[in-house]
């Protein structure tokens, strides 16, 4: 149990003239599921690094417990980097595989085996504790490993893309079981991934990285539906979200033949032209006043249907324009249709900074 | 998708496999010893050519990956198993996509620890292990490999002379940097050490360790070796201007444990009364440097220390200390070592590498001699080491086996 903070955590490569991680700062409470995503080189291995003692923190501090642990050595520090590659020992029992490394911390036989077995009662591997593992299915196994992991009782979980080596089918499986656990452990966790549904459905929030900088930590629903930059609002959401920088109008902004209407006190924020992000869920099909959207590709979903494209007699740029229409009846490939946006459903960037504008 | 075959020395042979089956179902006939063990991935040996290569079912990316990655760690000359190539876009012929499989050469005369366990074993084997095992992790942190997964089921051991020395053979967890920060090296010792000790348990509990080895101990045994040997090779000595002889003694000391100095940082203080130096760049291989470079043999470094210290006995036994190196050596190649290497029976070429019976011969005279109280020449002991030794050793040449018993978290959830 214990709540994790980076104060202004910076790491700086010998060499480089930019940090990996800068000036992060999150607030981990205790028992959350924290998740830090971002594309490759974001910093967000670093960040868990930080934490675990892995790799030398070059500013700001790292508390776990409000104890500053900065200098600490990792394994002065109780947290426990999980799912790596655990063994199984076909020699042993079950218990043996689970509480082994206990005994090589040096801990007393009945304490090894109170946490052995309580892990054993998570896990609902009980029946099992005096088995060998060939005895064991493969999600049993699966679990003698998970075991191994919380009899650590560590303050904190840390983890690493865990999933990554997996098939997709599996990895679905397996976050949800992991998601779950932590939940009935209530340990602390933070959880490294590059997959932002992954990140979306595993945690309580959501740090988002780009360029060793935080961009957003928020919980999932906050990050889909008020997302703090043109950064995080591209980033998360599948299929991602539709940004069109448009011309400033009377009232409004110039969307397709129409205006969409934006409040005065925005407009007067910022410049002439506006970055306006719109999901494909929020776009509607209308009539022409709306923006001509050329048709590429009709993926459909049954109830759903997703349509990509581009705006008819522009060039397609290397992102379609994805609207979500009923399924029942979609358009055809090569089919001209007009959308807009749903009223009070898009995201207004700054140009220059990509900051958000209103609310 | 068309089969996609990457490898660094294609072979037609290896189209004839059946890359449309999960490895799981290959044909026994095709393979080159029977699966063992639980492992975490699916692993075969099969003959190539008259090779032996290990296959590893594992996810295209993945393979990839790890496939540069051992070919980069080749590069920097680091002891571990070659790859061979990947096999992407395997189907089944209904369609069915299969994972890719990363090839590498089976390592001849290599063992795997759970092998070397099930010979009767001298004592201490398991602290020779353990001592390779050190000897590499130091190499590989050396040159900015990050493990993440040390254990004795990820290494192989060949016989050196009276050691052994380990090759990495998994390197999927691995991340080359351009430095490990202590954190990260102390990270790697943590996993060393839970791993080993449960590898080294799960061996008391099948009985094959010998009696009053303690796996606790030898495991941090392991990591004491390693801080031992890593401060040898990094650490900064201070001393005062008029002891300069500790320079040459410190490069000597790195020689003698098998170590050639690069690079050495050498700075005084600034009113010149100390001296401080630090080692910058070493190299493993002093000793099987030396002697490639005067016999062209390429073995194991305990090995060469050892032929080279035969090679001297020679060179004073025949009184040519004023001649150069080279020709000594040629000649002791042509009198001393070749009669040996060229003449193992090809019945009992399988057992042990020629060098490594060349070593144990010596082993043999040795002994013999102690036992007639007599010097015995070398013919004598080859004669005798060939009648009575050798024969009854296993053969070591292609022992393999899938002695991982990894369990990640990627079994399905299916019950």
């Amino acid at each position: 149990m214990a709540t994790v903070k980076y104060d202004n955590a910076t790491r700086l490569y010998p060499g480089n003239d930019k940090p990996s991680v800068d000036a992060l700062d999150i607030d981990i409470a205790d028992g959350e599921f924290l998740v830090l995503v971002g594309p490759s080189g974001c910093g967000k291995s670093t960040s868990l690094r930080m934490l675990a003692g892995l790799e030398e923190v070059n500013g700001g501090r790292i508390l776990i417990d409000d104890k500053d642990v900065t200098d600490l050595s990792p394994k002065d520090r109780d947290v426990a980097m999980v799912f790596q590659n655990y063994a199984l020992y076909p020699h042993m029992s079950v218990a043996d595989n689970m509480g082994f490394a206990l005994k090589i911390a040096g801990i007393d036989k009945g304490e090894i085996r109170r946490r052995v077995e309580e892990a054993a009662k998570i896990l609902d591997l009980e029946p099992y504790l005096e088995r060998k593992p060939k005895a064991l299915s493969g999600g049993q196994r699966q679990r003698v490993a998970m075991g191994r992991a919380i009899v650590r009782e560590p303050k904190v979980f840390l983890m690493d893309e865990p999933l990554s080596n997996l098939d997709a089918k599996l990895r679905v499986q397996t976050r949800t079981q992991i998601a779950s656990l932590q939940r009935r452990l209530g340990i602390t966790t933070v959880y490294v991934t590059h997959d932002q549904v992954e990140a979306m459905t595993m945690g309580d929030r959501v740090a988002v990285l780009k360029d060793g900088i935080l961009q957003q930590c928020d919980s999932p629903r906050r990050m889909y539906d008020h997302p703090n930059n043109v950064f995080v609002a591209g980033f998360i959401g599948s299929p991602a979200m539709n940004l069109f920088e448009v011309p400033v109008a009377e009232g409004g902004v110039k969307f397709g033949n129409g205006v969409h209407p934006v409040d005065r006190s925005v407009l007067g924020s910022t410049g002439n032209r506006i970055t306006l992000g719109v999901r494909p869920e929020d776009l509607e099909v209308s009539g022409e006043d709306g923006l001509p959207i050329n048709i590429d590709v009709v993926e459909e979903l049954g109830a759903d249907a997703y349509v990509y494209g581009s705006v008819a007699g522009t060039d397609p740029g290397d992102r379609p324009i994805i609207a979500r229409v009923d399924g029942r009846r979609p358009p055809m490939k090569g089919d001209v249709i007009h959308v807009k946006p749903k009223a009070d459903h898009v995201h207004l960037f700054d140009v220059e900074t990509g900051l958000r504008l209103g609310d | 998708m068309a089969l996609n075959i990457t490898a660094n020395r294609a072979d037609s042979t290896l189209l004839d496999l059946p890359w449309h089956e999960p490895l799981e179902e290959w044909d026994p006939a095709l393979l080159a010893a029977l699966p063992r063990g639980i492992s975490r991935h699916v692993v075969r040996f099969v003959e190539v050519s008259g090779r032996v290569i290990a296959v590893k079912e594992i996810r295209g990316d993945i393979a990839r990956r790890e496939y540069d990655m051992l070919r980069q760690l080749r590069r920097l000359e680091m002891p571990c198993v070659k790859a061979y190539g990947v096999i992407d876009g395997r189907t089944t012929p209904d369609g069915r996509e299969l994972d890719a499989c990363l090839l590498t050469r089976h390592l001849q005369f290599s063992l795997p620890y759970r092998a070397l366990f099930s010979q009767r074993l001298r004592p201490g084997t398991a602290d020779k292990l353990l001592d390779a095992l050190a000897v590499l992790l130091v190499r590989l942190h050396l040159a900015g490999f990050w493990w993440g997964d040390v254990s004795l089921s990820n290494a192989l051991f060949r016989r050196d002379a009276d050691a052994f020395s380990a090759y990495l053979v998994d390197a999927e967890t691995g991340q080359l940097l351009p430095a490990l920060s202590d954190g990260q090296r102390e990270h790697d010792l943590d996993i060393a050490r839970v791993n080993i000790a449960g590898e080294l348990m799960d061996l008391e509990a099948g009985g094959v360790l010998e009696e009053g080895a303690d796996p606790i101990l030898i495991s941090r045994r392991m990591v004491a070796r390693y801080e031992q040997l890593w401060g040898e090779l990094t650490e900064v000595e201070r001393f005062e201007t008029g002891d300069k002889w500790r320079v040459d003694e410190r490069i000597r000391r790195l020689n003698q444990i098998g170590f050639d100095v690069d690079e050495l940082a050498i700075s005084t203080d600034l009113d010149g009364t100390t001296i401080q130096i630090q080692p910058k760049v070493v190299d493993a291989g002093h000793h099987s440097r030396r002697l490639m470079r005067l016999t062209g043999l390429d073995v194991e470094e305990n090995q060469a220390r050892r032929l080279l210290n035969d090679l001297d006995a020679y060179q004073a036994a025949v009184g040519r200390q004023n001649d150069s190196d080279e020709m000594v050596a040629h000649d002791w190649m042509r009198e001393v070592y070749e009669p040996i290497a060229a003449n193992i029976p090809r019945d009992l070429a399988r057992k042990l590498e020629p060098a490594q019976v060349f070593h144990e011969v010596l082993e043999h005279r040795w002994y013999l001699s102690e036992r007639h109280d007599m010097d015995v020449t070398t013919q004598w002991a080859f004669a005798d080491y060939l009648a009575e030794v050798l024969p009854a050793k296993p053969d070591e040449q292609s022992v393999v086996g899938v002695d991982t018993v990894e369990m990640p978290v990627i079994a399905l959830f299916d019950d």
